[in-house]
């Protein structure tokens, strides 16, 4: 127990190595980018303070910001910035990056999670119908559906999901985390969820058929296999072999590959976000584009890189736990 | 009718074919086993030999009735004189007639091996497992181990053990010994040996025909999917065979003779008309060639030739 404790923190260490220098290229590719397109951040600063700035004013904030400076210079005082916590100013919100991601995140979060928990439960399940009715009808359907939800844009399903929902039946609102017209204090729990619901649904439509389609492959590889005909040698009938040996088979590995299903939850969630005007980390990343707010940017590409990788340690991570063939070899 | 009370397993002309479908949905049956027949009595192992890939593992799934959903079953299979109905051998599999299967690929990788053992039936008969595993050879442990954990010659008595918890009457081996030395090989067929000596059918299913003869009552000889000859072990060893291809099959054996004779086993797809064995048979003549011969009883053994003696 203790030597299964230590190699997983050496194994946790090795991967958070990992994570800290892939960040660092991420800073550095985002920011090479930043510098070299035509955005111009000064002149973003000043069209946001909504008054007019005389040339000696502007020549002051240039000289402040380091603007003559070689950009390599530039890069390490921004990461220097960056490792003492500050992430600059948002020139969209007027506020700090750290700040707007901080409360952008929770919203998003709290999608993500709906969507996310939705998602593996229905692919899990879907996953488990299909393999065990391989080749028979639930299966060809279930499997027809899969497909077409794969090829099908998050945004155009969002916008389905809203037209019939919520402007034809009006069972759902038509967008924002809360009702509008009320402080944020007062919005209850349910009405939050309420307003969740609908991006929720379309973001986790959009990822159950990966996991519904990769439980089925495994599961019908462990339903062919000769441990599963020897269990049928010995009498146990397709229920007990389900429960004894398939879902042990397949349960974990639908697990590590929900958890490094980051990258596609948080891609998909930018355009849900932007369909549903939902306030969330999707939606300030598409203004901080639109509007040319190059701190928002950096900040949150960092960010969401952060998200993917820790989702990716989880999975890798879980897979050492689980499979008793990894855990026990020493690399 | 009284034959079949003493005996406990018997088979009669039995064939297996999978549905196949061809191109454009053409349908078409593949027969891998056809008029099979097979006896086997309390007490005695009796071995089925046959070169690999013949298709005699799929005598131990029809056995069984778990052949895969495309297998279409024909003939007559008796258990202790009773129909083997699907609902029989669903009853049966796991307590009366249990498989040793060939390797430790037939354990889940991923359930430890006490687990795995005792099975799902419930209360799990850890007391009778414990005492298996000791009365095995199998150290203290193995119950916590993975398969993938344990050596060839503890799977194998691991595997042997699963068939001993379900006190079954009759067992069948299926290619117990490839992979193993001799020894280890040796071992596993005294166990099966012993097994029947204390009153218990075995089948051994097996390509390796020197050890089938050392260890069997009767071996029976398969040839393109069916047995040519079930003779006992002794006439092996005496040179008193019945079917021209067990001959050959055993003045192949580097120790008989060391002498191959030409062509090979007709695939599945592509059997021959009449006797199976008349392509390559010295002795065949236009009759083989036109119909099957039937099953003939010759000094205490069975044989599929018209001229067998």
């Amino acid at each position: 127990m203790g030597r299964a404790l230590g190699r997983l923190a050496r194994r946790f260490f090795s991967y958070s190595v990992r994570i800290v220098t892939l960040l660092l290229a991420v800073s550095v590719i985002s920011f090479a980018l930043v510098t070299v397109s035509p955005i111009d951040p000064v002149q973003q600063y000043i069209l946001g303070l909504g008054t007019a700035v005389s040339p000696e004013q502007r020549a002051e904030i240039e000289d402040y910001w380091g603007v003559d400076q070689p950009p390599a210079k530039r890069y390490l005082s921004w990461l220097g910035e960056l490792l003492h916590g500050n992430l600059g100013q948002s020139a969209l919100y007027r506020r700090p990056v750290a700040d707007v991601i901080a409360e952008r995140f929770v919203n998003s979060l709290a999608l993500m999670l709906c969507a996310w928990v939705l998602a593996g439960v229905i692919g899990f399940a879907l996953g488990c119908v299909m393999g065990v009715c391989h080749g028979r009808w639930p299966d060809r359907l279930l499997k027809g559906l899969c497909y077409l939800l794969s090829s099908v844009p998050t945004f155009w399903l969002g916008l389905v999901l809203l037209l019939v929902f919520a402007v034809a039946l009006g069972w759902f609102p038509v967008g924002f985390s809360s009702p509008i017209g009320v402080r944020g204090e007062d919005v209850s729990l349910w009405q939050r969820l309420y307003h969740l619901a609908l991006p929720a649904l379309t973001l986790s439509l959009m990822s159950f058929a990966s996991i519904a389609l990769h439980t089925r492959q495994k599961l019908i590889g462990v339903l062919s296999s000769e441990y599963v005909l020897f269990a049928r040698a010995r009498g146990e009938g397709a229920w007990t072999i389900l429960r004894r040996h398939g879902l042990r088979s397949i349960l974990l590995p639908a697990l590590t590959l929900q958890f490094a299903s980051f990258a596609e939850l948080f891609g998909g969630s930018v355009l849900a976000e932007n369909v549903f005007s939902y306030p969330g980390l999707g939606s300030a990343v598409a203004a901080a584009g639109l509007n040319s707010d190059v701190p928002l940017l950096l900040g949150i590409t960092l960010f969401s890189a952060l998200f993917v990788c820790v989702g990716n340690l989880i999975a890798n991570l879980l897979y050492g736990v689980v499979d008793p063939r990894i855990g026990t070899v020493e690399p | 009718m009284e034959q079949k009370k003493e005996t406990l397993l018997e088979i009669h002309d039995l064939t297996i074919s999978f549905r196949m479908y061809d191109r454009l949905l053409e349908q078409r049956d593949l027969r891998v086993i056809s008029d099979l027949h097979l006896t086997v009595r309390p007490g005695e192992v009796a071995a089925i030999a046959g070169s690999s890939g013949s298709g005699k593992s799929l005598l131990a799934s029809a056995i069984l009735g778990i052949l895969p959903e495309n297998a279409v079953v024909g003939g007559h299979l008796h258990y202790k004189g009773q129909e083997l109905t699907p609902q029989l051998q669903a009853r049966l599999r796991g307590s009366e007639i249990a498989l040793v299967p060939q390797s430790v690929a037939f354990l889940d990788p991923l359930m430890k091996v006490g687990a795995q053992v005792d099975g799902h039936r419930r209360p799990r008969p850890v007391r009778r497992r414990e005492e298996l595993f000791r009365r095995l050879g199998l150290p203290e442990g193995t119950e916590d181990l993975y398969p993938f954990q344990l050596s060839g010659g503890m799977a194998r008595r691991v595997l042997v053990s699963t068939a001993l918890l379900s006190n079954a009457q009759l067992i069948i081996a299926d290619e117990p010994t490839p992979g193993m030395g001799l020894e280890q090989a040796l071992e596993a067929l005294q166990m099966f040996r012993e097994l029947a000596d204390e009153g218990r059918a075995v089948v051994l299913i097996t390509h390796d025909i020197d050890l089938a003869v050392a260890f069997a009552d009767r071996v029976s000889v398969f040839y393109a999917g069916t047995t040519v000859e079930t003779a006992p072990a002794a006439d092996f060893r005496a040179g008193a065979l019945r079917h021209p291809y067990s001959r050959a099959l055993w003045r192949a054996l580097p120790q008989n003779g060391f002498q191959p004779i030409g062509g090979f086993q007709p695939y599945a797809g592509d059997l021959p008309r009449g006797c199976l064995f008349a392509p390559r048979c010295p002795l065949a003549e236009e009759a083989c060639r036109r119909r099957t011969p039937p099953v003939r009883e010759v000094r205490g053994g069975e044989v599929r030739c018209f001229y067998g003696s």
